[in-house]
């Protein structure tokens, strides 16, 4: 008598459809396997902590400022239509959008002069754009302190031919140097990613049909790189809007942004309730800036 | 007389100190003429197509269209179109926007550029898709728009890269009837870049060969395929056998297997090594007995292989010169199969063969 298989046997017999969608739901199962560790990652580490500021945002607080889960409320949620608020909100919002316009105006022609290298030159500029992260971005602001203090060699060399010496630090302005630094690479990444991809035959038809060379660029290179552009803008736009580490730096305390308000809310003003609905109205404007970019680009597309 | 449609005067492209793409190129094509630039791939055909487009400005040399000098021109200045290998249509655009683009670049009023869209869209069969995008086209249909777009232009030359090279078989059969007939009712002149040599035999009024830059030889699809005056056309072309024999000074020549045969044209008092094309459709085979034709030269040679192909057959012979001999017999009925091992008598013509130098 034969021993019996140590192992299932492979099925050889005909494959019947009850067969085969065992095996697709086989296959199904073992892509949720491979992406259950990130799956977990994500759930324990992203959703729980939104969903606990989601909790606090309904919250009260009690006489010595502690926050209590009852008494849920709107409080906080009416709180975001007073006028300090709204001029917060709008400054960062501007600043957002100013920061991704000039991001995109200097980073297209870089991005498509990179493009349109050969590939060894590309690669090297390529790195050159990386290369601000590999010092920590703490560090680089800081030097922008230096750059643009009244001490600094910008003030100096204004003074050198005549000029006033400047205070550009603690502004508005000195925030958007700062943002526009910290945030170009990551409109010259995408950006070269969709020139890189595109077909230059298309450019030399246009030309073939007439369109000279600014038109070429309108009608088919800038239509075709809008993927590149809408994600490019994304990236910029939202950590612009919501950002800390810069406007706490070069902006000084007359300028308060969004970020350090939410941040004074969590810290100083000891008001989580207010400072959690502060962060789902940022999100939520951010969710809105998204889908309006996404539809945006896929119309041109 | 009007003008040649185009003509190239000692033109020479070079890419850096290297490389010679294209080697002093004299040619000139008629007014309407479908003209074919036949090569290998890096025969310099395709830049010499874009030099007269304008995507490339030669090294050296000048290109008139209709008589105009086109100097260091861009392409949206020339009045040529191109259809591109890959067709080139813009993605972005629907069928019918692809096609008027030409149009309103050159700021032709709306309601002709309709009109004018329309009737070419007609003109290829794709009325019923002028709202599709390109990627929704088979690639039969993608090859159509791209020669809509071009034709709507009404150019004074149409310059078409192998644009019927991403087709398959019966598609570009299909698609060359198709053409040359399109070129005849529109008159525009057509040059036409292919490696295809059946392409440019078919299609062509006229055939220029391109070898490593240089242009080897113009002429009529029959002259260049009856009578290629270098090895290279000859064997490019078309199957052939190249045999060397030696010119003796009186009309003859010696196989290297010692047979004598006769050749035609002027070789009295020539002597020395040269090269014998033949072309396998021109040689038949003779039973040993049988009567062979008089003034026609007879090798005896043994078949050493056999292939059927239904409505030809092909075999290879052996001469005793160290190569094989390629011979093609039509099907026809009453002709008889040889086997192989057979001893029979190669036999042709010596007007059917070409002497031909390097």
């Amino acid at each position: 008598m034969a021993a019996p298989p140590l192992t299932e046997p492979e099925t050889a017999a005909p494959v019947t459809p009850e067969l085969e969608q065992a095996s697709i739901k086989a296959e199904a199962r073992r892509g949720f396997l491979i992406a259950l560790p990130s799956f977990v990652y994500l759930i324990l580490l992203f959703v729980l902590p939104l969903v606990l500021v989601f909790i606090y945002s309904f919250a009260t607080r009690d006489a010595t400022g502690q926050t209590v889960l009852e008494g849920w409320n709107l409080d906080s949620y009416r709180r975001l239509l007073s006028t300090e608020v709204l001029q917060i909100f709008l400054r960062s919002l501007l600043l957002a959008v100013a920061t991704t316009a000039i991001c995109l105006t200097l980073a297209y022609p870089f991005a498509y002069y990179i493009a349109t290298r050969s590939p060894r030159v590309r690669n090297l500029l390529l790195i050159l754009v990386m290369i601000p992260f590999w010092s920590n971005f703490l560090v680089r602001t800081y030097a922008w302190r230096v750059l643009l203090g009244s001490e600094g060699p910008l003030s100096q060399l204004s003074e050198l031919v005549g000029g006033e010496p400047f205070r550009l630090l603690f502004t508005i302005p000195a925030v958007l140097i700062g943002l526009v630094y910290g945030f170009l690479p990551f409109m010259v990444l995408p950006l070269y990613a969709a020139l890189e991809r595109m077909d230059w035959r298309l450019v030399e038809a246009a030309r073939d049909l007439y369109a000279d060379g600014w038109t070429a660029f309108r009608k088919v290179t800038l239509p075709l790189s809008m993927p590149g552009v809408v994600a490019g803008s994304i990236l910029v736009f939202i950590p612009s809007l919501g950002a800390y580490v810069t406007p706490a730096l070069l902006g000084g305390a007359r300028t308060v942004l969004m970020g350090d308000y939410i941040v004074s809310q969590f810290l100083a003003a000891r008001n989580w309730p207010f400072g959690s609905a502060l962060s789902f109205a940022v999100m939520f404007v951010m969710l809105l800036a998204t889908i309006f970019y996404f539809r945006a680009g896929a119309r041109t597309l | 007389m009007a003008d040649p449609a185009v003509e190239l005067a000692d033109v020479t492209k070079r890419f850096g100190d290297e490389v010679v793409a294209v080697n002093g190129i004299d040619l000139t094509i008629e007014d309407g003429e479908f003209f074919s630039l036949l090569g290998p791939s890096g025969c310099g055909k395709t830049t010499t197509l874009r030099m007269i487009a304008g995507f490339e400005f030669p090294t050296e040399g000048s290109i008139r269209i209709h008589g105009a000098e086109m100097g260091l021109k861009p392409p949206n200045q020339r009045p040529v179109n191109t259809v591109f290998q890959s067709y080139a249509l813009f993605p972005h655009m629907s069928v019918a926007e692809n096609v008027a683009f030409g149009l309103n670049m050159k700021k032709v009023e709306k309601s002709e550029v309709q009109l004018r869209v329309s009737r070419v869209l007609d003109q290829v069969q794709l009325s019923k898709r002028a709202d599709a995008r390109p990627s929704q086209l088979s690639g039969g249909m993608q090859q159509r728009v791209a020669l809509a777009r071009a034709l709507v232009n009404e150019p004074e030359v149409l310059l078409l890269d192998e644009p019927l090279g991403a087709l398959d078989l019966k598609l570009r059969q299909a698609m060359q009837v198709e053409l040359k007939d399109l070129q005849g009712r529109v008159g525009i002149t057509f040059i036409y870049v292919t490696h295809d040599q059946e392409e440019a035999l078919t299609m062509s009024d006229r055939i220029g060969v391109m070898n490593e830059g240089s242009l080897l030889q113009v002429g009529r699809s029959e002259e260049i395929y009856e009578h290629p005056t270098s090895m290279f056309v000859a064997d490019f072309i078309g199957d052939i056998n190249l045999l060397d024999v030696t010119l003796n000074g009186s009309g003859s020549a010696r196989l290297s297997s010692g047979a004598e045969i006769a050749v035609a044209g002027g070789t009295v008092g020539s002597e020395g090594s040269v090269t014998l094309a033949l072309r396998p459709e021109r040689l038949e085979l003779y039973d040993l007995d049988e009567e062979i034709p008089a003034e026609h030269n007879r090798v005896r040679v043994r078949v050493s292989r056999r292939m059927y192909y239904g409505d030809v057959h092909f075999y290879d012979v052996d001469a005793g010169i160290g190569t094989e001999i390629e011979v093609k017999e039509e099907n026809r009925p009453g002709v008889e199969l040889y086997e192989v091992g057979d001893e029979a008598y190669l036999v042709w013509s010596p007007e059917a063969a070409n002497l031909v130098t390097s």
